[in-house]
């Protein structure tokens, strides 16, 4: 299914969030989600089905002031 | 020392991570000048996140995430909440913008937003201006602490009210505040803390600098200056000169 990662398409073959986060290589990663615009917990990532044309931002820490 | 929601800071100093010629540069002007907690922020995961998390983590200070550059309170509270989850803290510092060039906060974006998330065990840190109405509409939203400005966030103007800081300064005397964005150089820092506030929160005039470290301990040796000063009772200011030398004895010449 496609899904839009950061803003850019992406195949993605994972039905979850969290199977998507390793499948995109973020397995270890510390990361926080947001799908389709509202906050996704970490915790709720196994359990969150993920379909075609969703949404999903995968932010890091980052320099900030 | 101020208490920020329990915690009683080493260092008035807060310091920003971002624009520094290099991590090494960034982590020399915090180990340089003591500076007890660092802002972070959240961006897309392009590969550098982690590089740099392990960076901050080394430095062993606490940690501020802000929700720099949201322009509404959805925005701003959604990542308010990427960040709890990713930090694990509970400190958020609040940036609603409302102004592109002035970078000016949003005051009703920022209100719904220090609603939202106080109600649901946030520790707020709202970036805001003088305005008093404003800051104790925020305190009875549940804000413990205030980030009232200095200037436009980047400018290095300094206290462009000073007026304006301590008349809020004086309404809310038991609310910790601290002086984030505008601050350029050590003597706005020192003045800042003789002024009464309890920390001040700087990044680009230290990353900015030509030399970040020198200029991060500059900052750290001026705080603690402006605090030792402000603790020590400043004298009177008066109209007229009042000779310190005693005219008594004086030779007849």
């Amino acid at each position: 299914m496609r899904v839009e990662v950061n803003g850019t398409a992406r195949d993605i073959a994972a039905d979850t969030v969290q199977d998507a986060l390793a499948e995109l290589g973020w397995a270890e990663a510390r990361v926080a989600t947001a799908l389709n615009g509202e906050f996704l917990p970490s915790t709720a990532r196994a359990t969150q089905p993920l379909r075609d044309g969703d949404r999903l931002e995968v932010l890091a820490p980052m320099q900030g002031g | 020392m101020r208490d920020f929601y329990g915690v009683t800071l080493s260092n008035a100093m807060m310091l920003g991570t971002a624009g520094y010629p290099s991590p090494a540069v960034m982590e020399a002007a915090f180990r340089g000048s003591g500076a007890a907690v660092a802002t972070v922020s959240l961006r897309r995961e392009a590969g550098e996140g982690q590089g740099f998390w392990s960076i901050i983590r080394s430095l062993g200070v606490r940690i501020l995430p802000n929700t720099a550059g949201c322009h509404s309170a959805h925005e701003a509270v959604t990542t308010a909440r990427m960040a709890r989850d990713l930090f694990e803290t509970n400190w958020i510092k609040l940036e609603v913008i409302g102004h592109a060039d002035t970078l000016q906060p949003d005051p009703f974006g920022l209100l719904q937003a220090a609603e939202t998330l106080a109600a649901d065990g946030f520790e707020v840190f709202p970036y805001t201006t003088e305005d008093q109405v404003l800051a104790q509409r925020l305190i009875e939203a549940g804000c413990r602490v205030l980030m009232p400005w200095g200037a436009p966030i980047g400018s290095g103007m300094g206290l462009m009210n000073r007026q304006g800081l301590r008349m809020l300064r004086a309404a809310s005397p038991d609310v910790p505040m601290v002086i984030d964005a505008g601050l350029g150089l050590p003597s706005h820092a020192a003045d800042a803390m003789e002024m009464g506030f309890d920390a001040v929160l700087l990044n680009s005039a230290v990353s900015q600098a030509g030399d970040p470290a020198a200029m991060a301990r500059a900052f750290a040796l001026a705080v603690q200056a402006g605090e030792l000063a402000r603790d020590a009772d400043p004298m009177g200011v008066r109209d007229m000169a009042v000779p310190s030398t005693p005219l008594l004895g004086k030779a007849w010449l």
